[in-house]
């Protein structure tokens, strides 16, 4: 059976999927950070009246507005998406996961794009108070409508708050609250956001050091720079908090993509943090998996014991426990889940058949065995290929580590730019300046990096444990995804170059031409 | 509140919602009429940069009722959802990159070193204006006249082939366009559109000139909607429709299912009737009393008469969106929608609509406080697209 299911159509989607996502995230930060730095900057203004920062907020304002536009077209994709590309798993969970879809759309989208309207064209139109009190709602309503997606992307992770019904073949939602303020939820919100500010905030100083180095524009570039360091220091602290809570509640509920974070292949107590490693891809070793795993590492002894619980002798397990299986932990094999889970799809099949023959007995005995199983539903989907339950290790390696490591450092970068700016000696600091415009292509990759530890890390579920990929993917022909997928990278990449050329095009003709 | 509610109450309280949304989504598509008439009513920069500069002002509203159309659809009827767009892919992908194409294309059309040039993004507004409309009039068409597809829940239970909706057309959805009178509700919505534009640019552009156009351009588009519109009306009316039996959910054929409706429902026969009178009074204010107010009427007719459609299309009994594979696996409000739970709890949500549409009225309020004109676009103080 495995060889004439076509693989290719769920590689497709999932492709067209992560680039239309990726695209989307490119502008997403840069809104959410952007429109509250701007918000600072504009109640600068009204509370000094200092014609100078109404053209500095002006200035950021349209940057926003270039870069706003550009997240709406990618975003109404991703919406349709689930739809077009995921059909059944819009049927699968569509009782929890549309809901938070239509509330973001109702209370944050028309918040944002109606207010929107008045901070770039109310200039003259409305009271000083009023324009202030709309810059401070859009940036409000985006983070709102993060708030929202993020629930729904957090509940794919760690399903909570539904019950399955047999009767629909779908989960329902029984508990509205229990998913709003689930863990997942208040780390993907929290450090989403967070890191959002951030990357805002490294791209204003980087913006700012370029006019300083030009010598073009300087009570502008400094002003900005204060403003942005100020809270790229606060926001960076925040994200590594975030960012610390969100490995602790992977660690908790998705323990094959933590063991991916950290290349585990073999599970132990007191397990080492590896802070900078690079992944053997030599056969390995059965005696020492772990070791043979890297080429090169440096470690920190017991540290990931002690981040992921707060105890440094804590069992951490690798991907070889939690796929073979540790009786000592407590840990089931795949090959357990697997047969759990082909029971409960089996159940589900035999309840189905029961109530059409209106068999009491047997529809109560399935019943029984399915809602035992459905734990573990979706593992029956791999009954021919349990290895399909492991996900990409070096890719989620790397870009975990990569993003933690540029997280710390963005933290002694805004420390060292604000030591700069109260010596009064950044202007003159060439150094430092060039690494200002150096670090906004890498806060970009930090944050795109966030995004594949956390969904290529979760591979192959859509849904944690209850749906695989496979099992999501619309019926399509292979060669319709390609045809949209390719038709999405050029008008994508199109658009994005377009974008690309107007954005430097204002920040060369500066804060006065590119201010209204 | 919402909790004591019956299960099919919601169902319909959800209808009517998601009929109010698409009501004002086809309202608001007056800037995707606009759009498709910049050249026709402006010959010259300036006059092109007025209409464009008007519309941009209203665009994202326009879109972000789409995108909640679309996510409320899914809250209340996943099954339309997921049949639907993942069945007639073609169709609603090419409404999707109508709508890419639009967002930034008025945000960037006058910007320096726009890569694409301006001419470029214009046309864009041209397909988006054109190519939406007319592809999401057809698709509503097929809530009347049912699509090839089949729904079963069983599927989820073959390991390799757990699709529960499928589509029984190669073509995917574009085979709506095979029946004329899905075309003439797209086409409809089409013209309609461009009467909206009209009537639009001439209450909120201060010039002469585009005013003169306008009029002679209101007949070019006011006469095809008329006609393509009675067509589709009149059709509707005569034509058998599915209808489902209540107690036991057997779809069945009805003649004359729609005008039944009509009848049987007499709140929406008024709407529907005050709707079209009112389009067509805001036309002829437009056209004999020369008044540039039009627009308030018209699209108040508008608003109205499309809702009527919504609710004859899912109420009384009726299956909202009919499968042509196999009549009993249509989708009605009662087999398509979201738990009691989840219905109740974005009832809740529904509450917000009033407040979002005062919001958006004051702001509206506040920003067209009086027409543009060729001063304002040298204003240095304003956001000129
Ligand atoms: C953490 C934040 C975040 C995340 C993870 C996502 N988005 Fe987004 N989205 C935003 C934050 C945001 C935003 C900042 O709020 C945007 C950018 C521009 C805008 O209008 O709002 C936006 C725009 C935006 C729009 C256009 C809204 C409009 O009409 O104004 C849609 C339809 C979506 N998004 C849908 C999605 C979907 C389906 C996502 C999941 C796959 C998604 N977004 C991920
Ligand atoms: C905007 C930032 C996001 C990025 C960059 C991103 C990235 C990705 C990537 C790379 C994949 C492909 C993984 C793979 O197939 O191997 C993916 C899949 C997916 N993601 Fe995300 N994601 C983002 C946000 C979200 C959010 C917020 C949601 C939910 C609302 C979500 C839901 C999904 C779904 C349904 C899939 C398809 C199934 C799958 O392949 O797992 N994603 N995403
Ligand atoms: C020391 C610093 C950091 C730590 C410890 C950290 C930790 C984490 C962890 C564990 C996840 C995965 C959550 C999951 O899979 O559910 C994650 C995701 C993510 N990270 Fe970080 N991170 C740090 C810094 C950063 C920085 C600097 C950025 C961007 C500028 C960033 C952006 C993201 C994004 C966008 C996601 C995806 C959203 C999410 O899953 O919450 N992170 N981070």
């Amino acid at each position: 059976m495995t060889e004439t299911f076509d693989y290719s159509l769920i590689d497709w989607s999932r492709a067209q999927f992560a680039l239309t996502a990726m695209y989307h995230w490119m502008f997403v930060p840069l809104t959410l950070g952007l429109g509250f730095i701007v918000a600072i900057m504009e109640s600068i203004y009204v509370k000094t009246g200092d014609p100078e920062w109404k053209r500095i907020t002006k200035f950021w304002m349209t940057i926003f507005g270039i870069n706003f536009a550009i997240g709406v077209a990618t975003g109404i994709i991703l919406e349709f998406e689930f739809g077009t590309n995921w059909s059944n798993y819009s049927w699968f969970v569509g009782d929890i996961f549309g809901a938070p879809l239509a509330i973001e759309g109702i209370m944050a989208f028309f918040l944002e794009s109606t207010f929107i309207a008045v901070m770039f064209f109310g200039w003259n139109k409305v009271s000083k108070r009023f324009h202030l009190i709309s810059t401070w709602l859009v940036a409000f309503g985006a983070s709102l409508s993060a708030l929202w997606i993020l629930v729904a992307n957090a509940w794919m992770q760690l399903p909570v708050g539904m019950k399955f019904n047999p009767d629909t073949a779908r989960n329902e939602m029984v508990h509205f609250w229990d998913i709003l303020f689930s863990p997942m939820a208040v780390s993907k919100f929290t450090h989403s956001i967070a890191s959002s500010y951030l990357l805002a905030a490294i791209v204003v100083i980087g913006i700012s050091s370029w006019f300083l180095l030009k010598k073009r524009h300087l009570v502008f570039a400094k002003r900005s720079i204060v403003v942005a360091a100020v809270f790229g220091l606060i926001t960076s602290v925040f994200t590594i908090a975030t960012g610390d809570y969100s490995a602790k509640v992977v660690a908790r509920h998705q323990p094959m993509k933590f063991a991916a974070f950290e290349g585990l292949y073999v599970g132990q107590r007191g397990a080492p943090l590896i802070a900078i490693g690079i992944v053997s891809s030599s056969p390995d070793d059965p005696d020492n998996v772990n070791a043979k795993d890297f080429v090169f590492k440096l470690e920190i002894p017991n540290f990931l014991s002690y981040m992921a619980f707060q105890d440094v002798n804590a069992f951490i397990p690798g991907i070889k426990d939690l796929m073979e299986g540790n009786e000592e932990h407590g840990i089931m094999s795949a090959a357990e889940k697997i047969a759990r889970g082909k029971l409960a799809i089996d159940a589900l099949a035999e309840y189905k058949a029961a109530k059409e023959a209106g068999n009491e007995t047997k529809l109560a005995e399935a019943q029984v065995i399915l809602e035992e199983n459905f734990r573990y539903f979706g593992y029956g989907y791999f009954v021919d290929d349990p290895s399909r339950l492991v996900p990409n290790v070096p890719l989620t390696f790397y870009s975990f580590h990569l993003m933690v490591a540029l997280g710390m450092w963005f933290l002694v970068f805004f420390a060292i730019v604000l030591l700069l700016v109260y010596k009064n000696i950044l202007s003159r600091s060439k150094f430092w300046l060039i690494i200002g415009i150096m670090n906004i292509p890498l806060a970009y990759l930090a944050s795109q990096s966030g995004w594949v530890t956390a969904e290529m890390g979760r591979q192959p579920w859509v849904i944690q444990d209850l749906m695989p990929t496979m099992a999501a993917v619309s019926r399509l022909d292979a060669n319709a995804v390609i045809t949209t997928f390719i038709l999405f990278a050029v008008i994508f990449t199109a658009l994005l170059i377009a974008e690309l050329s107007i954005m430097f095009k204002t920040i060369k003709s500066g804060p006065k031409q590119g201010g209204n | 509140m919402f909790e004591t509610f019956s299960i099919l109450t919601l169902q319909q309280y959800w209808w009517i919602i998601i009929s109010v949304l698409g009501s004002l989504l086809v309202f608001m598509m007056f800037v995707q009429g606009g759009q498709t008439l910049i050249y026709t009513l402006g010959k010259t920069d300036t006059e092109r940069s007025m209409i464009i500069n008007t519309l941009g002002r209203k665009w994202e509203i326009t879109f972000t009722t789409l995108v909640t159309f679309g996510g409320a659809f899914f809250a209340s009827f996943p099954l339309f959802y997921s049949t639907s767009f993942g069945g007639a892919y073609w169709v609603w992908m090419a409404i999707l990159f109508a709508f890419i194409i639009q967002a930034i294309s008025y945000e960037y059309r006058s910007k320096a070193n726009n890569f694409l040039g301006k001419r470029t993004y214009e046309t864009f507004l041209f397909i988006n204006g054109a190519v939406g409309t007319i592809l999401i009039g057809t698709a509503v068409g097929t809530f009347f006249n049912g699509a090839n597809f089949s729904v079963n829940m069983l599927n989820i239970t073959k390991i390799y082939d757990s699709a529960i909706s499928r589509w029984m057309t190669p073509a995917h959805g574009l085979e709506a366009v095979l029946n004329f009178h899905n075309v003439a509700l797209g086409l409809s919505v089409f013209f309609l559109a461009r009467v909206l534009g009209i009537l639009f640019i001439v209450n909120s552009v201060d010039d002469e000139n585009i005013l003169a156009r306008s009029r002679k351009q209101m007949w070019y588009n006011a006469i095809p909607f008329l006609v393509f519109f009675l067509y589709f009306v009149i059709h509707l009316l005569l034509k058998q429709g599915f209808a489902y039996n209540p107690e036991t959910g057997e779809v069945f054929m009805e003649p004359y299912k729609y005008f039944h409706n009509l009848i049987q429902m007499p709140v929406v026969l008024v709407i529907f009737l005050a709707g079209v009178v009112l389009v067509l009074a805001g036309i002829a204010r437009f056209v004999f009393c020369r008044s540039n107010q039009g627009i308030w009427l018209s699209g108040a007719g508008t608003f109205l008469a499309v809702l009527a459609l919504f609710l004859i299309a899912g109420l009384n009994n009726t299956a909202f969106y009919p499968s042509l594979y196999n009549m009993q696996q249509s989708l009605t409000i009662e087999n398509s929608s979201s738990s009691h739970y989840t219905l109740t709890a974005m009832s809740y949500v529904s509450l917000f609509v009033p407040v979002v549409i005062t919001y958006i009225f004051f702001v509206w309020r506040a920003i067209n406080n009086k027409p543009i004109n060729k001063a304002d676009l040298e204003d240095k103080d304003s956001h000129i697209y």
